[in-house]
């Protein structure tokens, strides 16, 4: 299985190596740093590579590639998958992944990773096992660690291995026992000229903060678990039950973790709650094009529009931008032509809007392209696809 | 001591002054410790201790000697930290140990070369803190190789290890010990383990199977041996062991698919718990098993669906041949019967299904090939879903995917038909027009570029967008920018030519644009279309022709190429009206600068143009330049990885990588599917310790091994409904006995013809659990075994009908002890034969009330095992006994009786399920039992029974059917029909029936309890008499009249029950207070006041009688 794993930041240096079976010189990277050169961009470095005696297979996040060696016939995405393990085990250690924060925490990264992998096999991966056998450093330990000289490592024998339970530690005890649920919901919507929406689908995810005591048995209930389309499950769902009543019931880990991600499919067709209108133009005699668009409310039911951000990607005969916004701030980068305008909330009583003239390259004719316009918003506390959960119940 | 002296002059290269060492050292193995014994290394003894001192005695000498060393030339600043590190080493304190330890793994992990710390670390091995020892652990692994001998002096720590205690220490230690790549301690290895594989723990099991790959690529001599273990491993029923043999199987002997029949079932129906990792794993190998012992499920369909799907995309040469060779077999075998799946084949099937909403991409995968290799057609779809749903994660996922969607598509066209919209700019395969047309506005000419192309191949290989697609290219001609109309234009012209006839119009818009089009490559690609269907368009060919001459000097060189083409073209169909224009276009070209053209003018003027020596080529020039041309195949770059199994990275790479197994082809006969049955001995024989294990398979119970019994905290509610649902949709849940069960049965042969006959009244043939009561001190020990038999009967729940039929009979010949019953072998039969009649279709999920119940009697039993609790071990007795429904008399020779089997009914949790007993006392069979139009009060609902055909004189047979009496003891009325009677009967429950057990700690009763008072409250006094007094008794009285669970409890005259109802789920809590007097007092506390009072009344009764 996963023979050895680099870590390479964006320079190219090797700043971490470890093996789980016999060493693998690390003269195998330069293999990947090839590929690397080869793909303009750091996103763009192929996630298989097949070198005379290894394959690479690499994952990039956070600006650092983690790049896996691996012999023999492996799926994979096995070895993908768990490589964003590793990196989401590292963020939640040490709430950032970075190369500083892991040269600073070489020692606990190396332990993590030894518990992870067992002769390149996946051991340990679920990160409460993981936080019972490597306390993750905090400030406070850190200092009491110095000044006391214990240690990082659990003196107590982690039982949550043993367990059927593998992802819930044991023995966890609250004073205040509470339950968060977050239900977070993405629209990708292509919304064409005329304002007609062309595809729209929703992605949702249910994130929970689970803080309970004991060995508590969850079971949560959808209004109408029909619209989810397709979902998938953290591992402590039971399958059988969703499929036969269609309700979620689990042992949750303990704290944070992801419950279900779902999808609702576009049949289901949704409003939109943001219009933009546009009004851009160019004018072949002149150089001066006019550009102007406004941002607005739709079926928010209510709530107000907060996070908005509209970036476009300007033709390339656009020189320059002279603009003036009636709220928020906005750039435009002459280089790359990508104008972006942070609009922030909403106020349905006076629409943002952006209004101004463009500069285009003189003597060219007409830029022939529309600009896309990008919209990114946020509402708090409004489920577009209406699938929130309406009952919870717990038991113990 | 004199060695180490003279070392720092002999090495040369700066800081591998160890190592230098250490190549020393590992040449002569006698070296390392100083005037120690040769065969050191093997005193396994305790006393290495000794022996770790040795080398610290060497190493301070050496430390300090290293410093001052005589290397003037050599960086100082290495082996003087090497130095105080070593140094730090040395020291009693942990706390510099540590930071010595920390700095090291430090230089580790940034590659550097610590390998001269060896002798330093290695005695640390046997240190007390906790950190120290692990990060000695993680360096020993990682220069252990490089220094093997020096290696060799911690064996002995590991050793010990191996026998502590406590499992997750006897785990560790094999996990280094197997770690440490050192072939001197392969003897070592194999006997730990050897050991590890039986030991109790499962977790120490797990890493036993994860040391076998280990030992094996150390010591491939050793392989037989370790498949002996291997087989053992592979037996074993926990979760968390699966994953890790199977994976150990995939690295040693890959090609021992035997080894898998007998655990086949098990793994399919493990697998859902089984973590994440031992998923994807055991899915591959199960692929791969399955594809060598089913019969391939497309055979048949194949002849079915190929022929219009091929009909439907003619022009798919891939396509074609696909199906070509597939009905090359099914036709050859014309006569064959028709397909049936093997049920082991369906049960992988169904059992992979619910893995596909797994949040690992890895999993899906695994399943997606799973059913893309493995699954008919028509099931295949449902895993184009999940794979869509996968595009949304990471992009190194999406590009696996994608190449891996990107074979499926081609081997199974249509399948992402319905998703097409979710590929659009993804994916290069299908695409959507409309959406297409909005990137096409956008900047990037590349990718404009490569969008239209992808419209092209998404023509060719989805015939109902085609036209679509055109149109929406011929727009585009329209577009202004070059590029884009170019582009367009090579993908019409690939287009046209695979349907010409229809598209007259589009070529002639085409003619128009010629000029306005500038790019040389659209030019050419219009004019070779033109000409080739000039007799499409008569009249416009010579037009543009002539438009052509006109300009041909300034042309580029492919223009003119494809003028002088398109003129020989025209000149052969319609010489009358080009022949000058050709004469001119050749003569033009003969004095072209490029030879290209000149040449293509004199070979074209010769071929067409009649002469004296040229005719007889003249005649076929016509035939030349007009032969009809292949239309292209467009086709995607991964048409020709599908002999790739999907998802490896062979598939990913399109070559075979190291270890890459074959998957290989469908068999023609199917093997012998009977290789898969679990012998029914094979059950029994097992350890008791063994079976036990096996009931955490289903996840949720905590209680394990060492860590003592935390009360079962919560007797697992899935478990069971996920073991249940999953053993068999279609069988109940069959139950084999074990030896002690028998044994059990005859010390309890008075009562246990009651209780056994409801037994076998129940289709499940659920064990009942005898009694604790008689039991006092031998409970542990007994209620292990209990939940041994229903362990080991849940396993053979899983196995099919066939091998049904071979368990039960022994095994009830075993329980019921001859004389015990007049029950009859043949009633067996028919129960067998029931089951297999009862639809597929209901679900048998049991609610998680129901199964999740404690109890009774046996918790104090527990105290001192671990067995998690089973269903069939709560529900100690079926109620009331057999009550009758139908008289025999009234009947005319049927008759009629139920119980209450107090098992979960299996469709609907809210339902009490009764179990029906008929026999036949007439003459003549009675066919065609079922259950007639009920009449129901309000809320009250049936689940009828399935019909039993036929029923023969003497025979009896037994039906459940479930009631859901909406919490009330109302009459449930309904008609017995038989071919030619109709019997009125009608069922009421006693009140205790219309609830299941509950499991709760004392301090859940008393806080429930608190809960439910006032009016909620019924208290009844009442004086137990002698007879009754007892722990015992009084427990078993109580169950026997109300369903419900013990609840632990401190005191000892106090007895607690609780349950729930069926209907509502409201708690039915019972206390019983009883004094040494024989006085007592009863509490229930229920909601639902009718029943608390009604059950007042009943416990009463039974206990003061």
């Amino acid at each position: 299985m996963i023979h050895s794993l680099f870590l390479i930041n964006s320079s190219g240096d090797i700043f971490l190596e470890k093996h789980w079976k016999s060493v693998v010189s690390r003269s195998v990277c330069d293999y990947f740093f090839e590929a690397q050169e080869r793909a303009t961009e750091a996103e763009n470095v192929p996630p298989v590579i097949p070198t005379p005696h290894h394959y690479l297979l690499s994952v990039y996040r956070h600006k650092i590639f983690f790049v896996a060696v691996i012999q023999t016939e492996v799926p994979p995405l096995f070895v993908i998958e768990f490589l964003h393990r590793v990196v989401d085990t590292f963020q939640d250690y040490f709430g950032v992944c970075s190369e500083p924060v892991i040269k600073d925490n070489v020692v606990v990264v190396y332990e993590v990773l030894e518990e992870m992998l067992d002769n390149g096999f996946p051991l340990a991966t679920e990160s409460n096992i993981l936080k019972e056998l490597i306390k993750p450093p905090t400030i406070l330990r850190t200092v009491v660690n110095t000044i006391t000289g214990s240690t990082n490592v659990g003196d107590q024998l982690p039982t949550g291995q043993l367990s059927v339970v593998p992802w819930r530690r044991t023995g966890v005890k609250y004073t205040n026992n509470e339950a968060y649920f977050d239900v977070i919901e993405e629209i990708d919507a292509i919304i064409d000229k005329s304002g007609s929406t062309i595809t729209a689908e929703i992605q949702g995810v249910i994130d929970a903060c689970v803080k309970l005591t004991g060995m508590p048995d969850l079971t949560l209930s959808f209004m109408n678990p029909r619209l989810l389309d397709d979902v998938s499950f953290h591992p402590c769902v039971r399958f059988k039950r969703w499929e036969s009543e269609r309700i979620l019931s689990f042992i949750p880990p303990d704290g944070n973790f992801r419950l279900l991600s779902y999808h609702v499919s576009a049949q289901n067709l949704v409003a939109i709650p943001v219009y933009v209108k546009h009004n851009i133009s160019f004018r072949d005699s002149s150089s001066l094009g006019r550009f102007e668009i406004t941002v607005g409310p739709k079926q928010t039911m209510g709530k107000t529009i907060e996070g908005v951000i509209v970036t476009s990607q300007m033709p390339k005969g656009v020189l320059n931008m002279s603009l003036t916004p009636s709220q928020g701030t906005h750039t435009f980068d002459p280089v790359t032509k990508m104008l972006s305008w942070d609009v922030g909330k909403i106020n349905p009583q006076k629409l943002p809007s952006l209004k101004g003239t463009m500069s285009l390259q003189a003597g060219a004719s007409k830029p022939d392209e529309n600009p896309t316009i990008n919209l990114h918003f946020k509402i708090q506390q409004l489920a577009i696809s209406g699938v929130p959960r309406s009952l919870h119940s717990k038991t113990f | 001591m004199q060695r180490f002296l003279q070392l720092p002059g002999a090495v040369v290269r700066p800081g591998g002054r160890g190592a230098g060492a250490a190549d020393q050292e590992a040449a002569s193995p006698v070296l390392a410790p100083e005037g120690g014994p040769p065969p050191w290394y093997q005193a396994l003894q305790p006393e290495e201790l000794r022996w770790l001192q040795a080398p610290e005695e060497d190493t301070i000498p050496e430390a300090s000697l290293e410093g001052p060393g005589p290397e003037p030339g050599q960086s100082q600043s290495q082996p003087l930290r090497h130095d105080d590190l070593k140094e730090m080493l040395d020291t009693n304190k942990d706390s510099l140990k540590l930071e010595a330890m920390k700095r090291i793994v430090a230089m580790i992990a940034r590659g550097k070369n610590a390998s001269d710390l060896f002798p330093a670390v290695v005695k640390n091995v046997a240190c007390k803190n906790i950190e120290v020892k692990k990060l000695v652990y993680v360096y020993l692994v990682r220069y252990a190789e490089e220094q093997q001998d020096l290696a060799l002096l911690s064996i002995s720590t590991f050793q010990r290890g191996l026998k502590d205690p406590n499992q997750l220490i006897r785990a560790s230690a094999l996990r280094v010990l197997s770690s440490i790549r050192v072939p001197i301690i392969v003897p070592i290895m194999m006997l730990a383990i050897k050991e590890a594989a039986s030991d109790m723990s499962p977790y120490v099991r797990k890493t036993a199977a994860h040391a076998i790959p280990k030992l094996y690529s150390l010591d491939s001599d050793q392989k037989d041996q370790l498949i002996e273990v291997i087989e053992k491993l592979l037996a074993d029923k926990t979760t968390l062991v699966a994953g890790s043999v199977v994976m150990a199987f995939e690295e040693v002997c890959p090609e021992r698919i035997d080894l898998i029949h007998k655990n086949y079932r098990k793994l399919c129906n493990l697998l859902i718990d089984v973590e994440e990792w031992g998923q994807v794993v055991i899915i591959s190998m199960l692929t791969r098993y399955a594809r060598t012992q089913f019969l391939s499920p497309t055979q048949n369909e194949s002849l079915l669906e190929e022929n219009p799907e091929k009909a439907f995309y003619g022009s798919e040469e891939d396509e074609a041949k696909g199906p070509g060779s597939e009905e090359a077999t099914t036709a050859a075998l014309p006569a064959r019967k028709p397909y049936v799946m093997d049920p082991d084949h369906r049960l992988l099937l169904r059992n992979t299904k619910p893995l596909l909403q797994s949040r690992s991409a890895a999993v899906v995968m695994a399943v997606a090939q799973l059913y893309f290799h493995l699954a008919p057609k028509a099931e295949v779809g449902v895993i184009a879903k999940a794979l869509v749903r996968l595009l949304r994660s990471h992009s190194e996922v999406q590009y696996v995917v994608l190449q891996n969607v990107a074979t499926m598509s081609i081997k199974r066209r249509g399948m992402f038909e319905p998703y097409l919209k979710s590929f659009y700019i993804r994916s290069t395969d299908p695409t959507q027009i409309k959406i297409l047309k909005t990137y096409i506005r956008s900047m990037d000419k590349d990718f404009v570029a490569a969008t239209i192309q992808a419209i092209g191949r998404c023509a060719t290989n989805i015939g109902r967008v085609r036209d679509t697609c055109l149109n929406g290219l011929v727009q585009l001609l329209s577009n202004r920018d070059e590029l884009v109309v170019a582009e367009s234009v090579v993908v019409i012209k690939k287009l046209l030519q695979m349907q010409p006839a229809q598209h007259g119009e589009i070529i002639k818009h085409l003619a128009k644009l010629t000029d306005n089009i500038q790019v040389p490559m659209a030019r050419a690609s219009i004019l070779w279309l033109i000409g080739e269907y000039c007799e499409h368009v008569p009249k416009i060919a010579p037009d543009v022709l002539r438009k052509m001459a006109k300009s041909f000097t300034a042309e580029e060189d492919i223009v003119k190429l494809q003028v002088i083409n398109l003129a020989a073209k025209l000149y052969l169909t319609n010489s009358k009206q080009t022949k000058l224009l050709t004469q001119y276009v050749l003569s033009l070209a003969k004095y072209d600068q490029n030879y290209d053209i000149r040449d293509r003018a004199r070979f074209t003027r010769q071929l067409i143009v009649p002469s004296e020596q040229g005719g007889a080529l003249s005649r076929h020039a016509k035939k030349l330049f007009l032969a009809p041309k292949p239309a292209p195949v467009l086709e995607s770059s991964f048409k020709d990885r599908d002999h790739f199994q999907l998802g490896s990275l062979s598939h990913l790479l399109n070559a075979k990588a190291t270890g890459y197994q074959e998957l290989p082809d469908w068999p023609e006969e199917a093997p012998d599917p009977s290789v898969r049955n679990v012998e029914v001995p094979e059950w029994t024989k097992c350890s008791n310790r063994e079976k036990r294990k096996e009931k955490e398979k289903p996840f949720y119970s905590d209680s394990e091994g060492e860590s003592g019994p935390t009360e079962s905290a919560d007797s697992d509610p899935e478990s069971e409904s996920a073991s249940d649902s999953k053993s068999s949709s279609e069988s109940g849940s069959g139950e084999s006995s074990s030896e002690s069960d028998s044994e059990d049965q005859e010390e309890e042969k008075g009562k246990s013809s009651e209780s056994e006959q409801s037994e076998e009244e129940s289709g499940k043939r659920k064990m009942k659990k005898r009694k604790k009561v008689a039991e006092g001190q031998g409970e542990g020990s007994s209620s292990d075994e209990g939940s041994d038999s229903s362990s080991s009967s849940s396993e053979s729940e899983r196995t099919s009908d066939t091998e049904e039929e071979q368990v039960e009979p022994d095994s009830w010949r075993k329980k019921t002890p001859p004389s015990s019953k007049s029950a009859p072998v043949a009633k067996e039969i028919s129960l067998l034969d029931l089951e297999d009649f009862t639809p597929p279709s209901v679900q048998p999920v049991s609610p998680p009330t129901i199964v999740s119940t404690s109890l009774a009697t046996d918790l104090e039993g527990l105290t001192l095992t671990d067995s998690p609790l089973v269903p069939s071990l709560l529900s100690p007795v079926s109620g009331v006994g057999r009550q009758e429904l139908l008289h025999r008399v009234a009947g005319e020779g049927l008759a009629v009786d139920y119980t209450f089997s107090r098992q979960p009914f299996s469709g609907d949790p809210h339902m009490v399920s009764v179990h029906i007993h008929f026999s036949n006392s007439s003459e003549t069979p009675i066919k065609g039992l079922h259950v007639g139009t009920p009449k129901l009060p309000p809320g009250i609902s049936i689940q009828e029974f399935p019909e039993i055909e036929s029923l023969a004189p003497g025979e009896s047979a037994t039906a459940v059917m479930g009631i859901n009496f909406c919490d009330s003891t109302q009459v449930a009325n309904f008609q017995l029909c038989t071919q030619t009677r109709q019997f009125y009967v009608s069922i009421q429950p006693p009140v205790g029936e219309l609830m299941a057990p509950v499991f709760m700690s004392e301090n859940e009763f008393k806080k429930e309890q608190g809960k439910l008072t006032g009016m909620s409250e019924i208290t009844e006094k009442l004086t137990l008499p002698d007879t009754c007094r007892s722990d015992h008794i009084v427990v078993q009285k109580v169950t026997t009249v109300a369903n419900l669970g013990r609840v632990p409890c401190g005191t000892s005259d106090e007895y607690r029950f609780a349950g729930r109802t069926l209907t509502s789920g409201s708690l039915v809590l019972l206390t019983l207070d009883a004094r040494p007097t024989g006085a007592a007092q009863l509490t229930v506390n229920s909601e639902k006041m009718v029943i608390g009072t009604m059950l007042v009344k009943d416990v009463v009764q039974a206990l003061t009688q």
